[in-house]
């Protein structure tokens, strides 16, 4: 398994993922320093301190961190195989909803109406009996799995449907926004058990510790990043695989694949399903850390968000999908603070203004100025630089190009 | 066994069509069209715009099902059941009008997606490459005269240099039949004269179809010729007496 024969790379297999990924490099650091240090600081420097970091601003952190899990996930599909989903949320929600659904079962004994089998909810509207779905989920492990099986399951029966009828392109982006919808209002339902317009909420502990302690906090802030860096590796695993040339391939000619002979379906199938994981994943580490999933979670505002963090940051590069979730979701908590109103229509602007001028997203944004710059500045540059004077003038585009590609 | 008996004539064929007929709209594509290639055969196929030429490829390779009619692959896969995937695995490679490469992947990377095997989506994930695929990728390389290109994104190939690394794709398939469209389209005259040479050098050991309109590039390949016309076969055989048929000349050469 291990074998380097074929291909002459020394090192572990995590070498051999990161070797030609600098920025991938980069952002892996980053992220481990960051899930290690937020922590850490917030528990043990003293309040006040310039270095500590609040448990605000903390778990304000570790839901960026979740959207940039969300954002990869969508970058999976979106940015490497052309399918452009605008219902991600709903595998994000389904997540999230496994894990409050456990979080639920945990409150016990302890809840307004003192029940310990039934949630509030079911005994306000006078269920007797835990009705059969949520069964189980009162075994952490048990919620684990539905948090990957639940969104998996979805998105394979989904796609399966309509990748073997070839729905592509908008007709494909159409039905994934109607699934959510159809979600949220099934979920806005009370008689379906999931806490009907309130979601689930008002948790207690997970795991026995308690959700308020910050050192509860910070470990799920850890465990954000730990599973973000895992989604990255597994992701990048998957994009530099020859699986992830056939799901290129597809995105740029799908027919060509086909009659190469590759199942196109299947392809698409197992990545749909790979990032609908991912998705979930990142719901169920969500909740806990904002203390509640409700059916807006589902709404298909939420989806197309996903899809500008995704293009804000770079299509098709991975990292270029957390930079974008990062930066557009702390300009949301800003300008949400500041200019409430304002804030959707500077997310409709950011979009439109991304589509225009930026079409690789911010990570793209150093290449584009490089170019720009050699190519208006050919003469000008043997002053600014003595070591880009000897190239030709013509070589820089298509070396840039290559090192776009390769980022 | 059951399907060979539906065969008409007694020798082997790698291609074998029969009544084939396809209608879009109540306009008849493909009219009861028969055609057969041997194994080791090059045929040229030429008729004039709507004669049907691309709907008989989109039949045999799976992405269109004729109405009604036999398609057989080396006398015994009936080509009319399966998917253009499927079709593509047996041995049949299709090389497109326009020139269709995966435009953002390497020259490299383009071949060795196309090398024969590891289809499914597990063999893709465990891909590794291995010696003995180098050597292929090597040898196709220097067929298409590529060398210097290998590490270059295909998209920024010129028109000719994309035919060629799409014909190298189909040769990586290691496919039995060939089946080509308008290969000289937009080339230059040394290119095509180049393309017909590897042509036929390739039709040593591959059967090919080979669609066309130069018909400098159809002498140059030197091989029996099938003229269709308004979905069935109009005349065969030599260019030379395909030339001089009374009909060809009426309905094609003449205008």
């Amino acid at each position: 398994m291990t074998s380097n024969i074929s291909n002459n790379i020394k090192g572990g297999p995590l070498t051999r993922l990161l070797m030609n990924d600098a920025a991938g490099r980069r952002l892996v650091l980053i992220l481990m320093a960051v899930s290690v240090l937020v922590p850490l600081s917030n528990l043990f420097m003293p309040e006040g301190s310039l270095l500590h970091v609040s448990t605000y601003t903390m778990t304000l952190l570790g839901k960026y961190l979740c959207y940039a899990l969300l954002a990869i996930a969508v970058d999976l599909i979106w940015g490497y195989c052309g399918i452009l989903s605008l219902g991600h949320g709903a595998f994000f929600a389904l997540g999230g909803y496994a894990m409050g659904m456990y979080l639920m079962r945990q409150i016990g004994d302890r809840g307004v109406y003192a029940n310990p089998d039934l949630p509030d909810f079911m005994v306000f509207l006078n269920w007797t009996e835990l009705p059969w779905y949520w069964l189980g989920f009162d075994q952490f492990w048990f919620a684990m799995i539905m948090v990957l099986a639940v969104p998996g399951l979805l998105a394979f029966v989904f796609g399966a449907l309509a990748f073997r009828s070839r729905v592509t392109g908008v007709y494909l982006s159409i039905i994934t926004q109607a699934l959510t919808y159809a979600l949220l209002l099934a979920f806005f339902r009370n008689d379906m058990g999931f806490g009907g317009n309130n979601g689930l909420t008002d948790f207690k502990d997970i795991l026995g510790f308690d959700l308020q302690a910050d050192s509860t906090r910070a470990a799920l802030f850890f465990a954000s990043g730990i599973a973000l860096v895992g989604g990255y590796l597994i992701s990048r695993f998957i994009v530099t695989s020859k699986l992830g040339r056939v799901l290129i391939a597809i995105r740029d000619s799908e027919s060509r694949a086909r009659f190469l002979g590759y199942r196109v379906e299947w392809y698409k199938l197992f990545v749909f399903v790979v990032s609908s994981m991912l998705a979930g994943v990142a719901g169920a580490l969500y909740v806990p850390q904002v203390g509640i999933i409700n059916p807006g979670e589902f709404a298909p505002i939420n989806s197309i968000e996903i899809i500008i963090w995704v293009a804000v940051g770079g299509r098709g590069t991975l990292y270029g999908a957390v930079i974008g979730a990062v930066l557009v979701n702390y300009a949301k908590t800003y300008f949400t603070g500041a200019f409430a109103e304002l804030w959707l229509f500077m997310l409709g602007g950011l979009f439109v203004l991304t589509t225009l001028y930026l079409p690789k997203g911010v990570v793209g944004l150093w290449a584009q100025i490089k170019e720009k710059y050699l190519s208006s500045g050919g003469s000008a540059g043997s002053s600014g630089g003595s070591s880009t004077g000897g190239n030709p003038s013509d070589s820089p585009a298509p070396g840039t190009e290559k090192a776009e590609g390769k980022a | 066994m059951s399907l060979a008996k539906t065969k008409h004539i007694d020798q082997p064929t790698v291609l074998y069509m029969d009544g084939v007929s396809v209608s879009f709209d109540g306009f008849k594509a493909l009219n009861s069209l028969s055609l057969f290639i041997q194994p080791g055969e090059m045929r040229a196929i030429i008729g004039p715009n709507g004669a049907g030429k691309t709907t008989m490829m989109d039949v045999i390779t799976g992405k269109t099902r004729p109405d009604t009619g036999t398609i057989l692959f080396n006398d015994e896969h009936d080509l009319t059941r399966y998917d253009e995937a499927q079709v593509a695995n047996m041995g049949v490679g299709r090389k497109f009008q326009k020139p269709s490469v995966i435009e953002s992947l390497t020259v490299f990377e383009n071949l060795e997606m196309s090398l024969k095997g590891g289809r499914s989506v597990w063999q893709a994930l465990a891909h590794k490459l291995t010696g003995e695929k180098r050597d292929k990728i090597d040898e196709i390389i220097s067929m298409i005269d590529l060398k210097d290109r290998l590490h270059e994104e295909a998209g920024s190939l010129s028109h000719g240099q994309k035919q060629w690394l799409e014909i190298g794709m189909l040769l990586g398939q290691e496919p039995e039949l060939l089946l080509i469209d308008e290969p000289a389209a937009g080339m230059t005259d040394e290119e095509t004269m180049k393309t017909a040479e590897l042509f036929k050098e390739l039709s040593k050991k591959h059967s090919l179809m080979v669609v066309e309109h130069d018909m400098d590039f159809i002498e140059a390949l030197d091989c029996r010729v099938t003229v269709l016309h308004e979905g069935s076969v109009l005349a065969e055989g030599s260019l030379e007496n395909v030339k001089n048929n009374q009909k060809v000349i009426e309905v094609y050469l003449g205008r």
